[in-house]
């Protein structure tokens, strides 16, 4: 039953129905809504997973590398080495809207073309595995952009998804069975202010030709 | 135009510069924090975080996640994989989802 009092009046009986009609409507395109989004988040969870994995272990082994080169030199020199880059990446970013969830696009640049240009040192006093160890992070750095894309765009539609699921839920066991509820409570109560009506009526016309004709239709009916 | 920004410790970020992102290397939580909170109001795309760090300052990284920009990802540092970045997918296909249907096996 309702858990506020509602009036039984054809007013609100037709709100009612309206309301229904609504949520119903409501109901089916957020339902479909989060349908497609959970599609397309599986795939990019997946993506996710993968590139993560692929990621992390190239990292791994760029820090292996790199200690390896710093083993092989002295701290300075190494600051020294890496201490004015030549190249720079900058980020171009867009938006797309997947289901109304605004998901980034990045693209990055480079300042300059030379892929040569990463290793920003001489190359007379510092040793031939820091070349290979910045070589395995240039390596990695697609991957790691194209992983943030993927990890943001996840995170966003699974805030979006979670929220479109409560919505869901709260249309399909609230709102529709409260308002199912209410047009039933009206219709019961509407027909029986008709039915009691009905009763009036008769008594009144009963009590009149009573009066009239002193005719006793109860009487009579019950010989 | 966006930037790029790595924070961690030293020894984890340093091989990024060579690279041309900029690495900030931070040594204390309050340090993080307050970084964290200066390269996303100042231009970075993407700030790639080690995992020991993320893990001090993750009050403010939630703060991130649901905004469009800045994307705060995850990294191993030198000290070691965490397991945290994998922790965050699961994270967010539980969120959706309700349970973890992907990877709930591994």
């Amino acid at each position: 039953m309702a858990s506020t009092q509602i009036n039984p009046t054809r007013m609100e009986l037709n709100k009612q129905k309206k309301k229904l009609v609504t949520a119903v409507k409501g109901h089916k395109l957020l339902k479909d809504k989060r349908d497609e989004l959970m599609r397309q988040f599986l795939d990019l969870a997946r993506e996710n997973m993968a590139l993560r994995l692929k990621v992390e272990e190239g990292i791994k082994n760029a820090n292996k590398n790199f200690v390896i080169a710093k083993a092989g030199m002295s701290e300075q020199i190494l600051n020294t080495a890496l201490m004015a880059p030549k190249q720079e990446v900058y980020l171009e970013t867009g938006k797309k809207n997947v289901m109304s969830v605004d998901i980034p696009v990045f693209q990055s640049q480079t300042r300059t073309a030379d892929a040569n240009d990463i290793y920003s040192y001489g190359f007379a006093f510092t040793s031939g595995d820091l070349d290979g160890a910045v070589k395995s992070l240039a390596d990695i750095l697609p991957d790691m952009l194209r992983l943030a894309e993927v990890e943001k765009s996840c995170q966003l539609m699974a805030a979006e998804i979670e929220k479109t699921r409560r919505r869901v839920n709260a249309l399909e066991h609230v709102i529709i069975p409260e308002a199912q509820s209410n047009i039933k409570y009206i219709t019961m109560k509407l027909d029986e202010n008709e039915r009691s009506t009905q009763i009036r009526l008769m008594k009144v016309k009963d009590m009149m030709l009573e009066e009239a004709h002193h005719y006793k239709e109860r009487e009579y009916t019950a010989k | 135009m966006y930037k790029i920004a790595v924070v961690g410790d030293y020894d984890s970020i340093f091989g990024f510069a060579a690279l041309g992102l900029d690495t900030f290397p931070v040594s204390s939580r309050k340090e993080a924090e307050e970084k964290l909170e200066a390269l996303a109001g100042n231009q970075y795309g993407i700030i790639y975080i080690t995992e020991d760090v993320a893990a001090e300052c993750e009050k403010v990284i939630e703060k991130f996640k649901e905004q469009l920009l800045p994307a705060v990802i995850l990294i191993p540092g030198v000290s070691g994989n965490t397991g945290n970045g994998v922790l965050g997918v699961k994270k967010s296909v539980e969120q959706a989802v309700g349970s973890d249907i992907l990877f709930g096996s591994e």
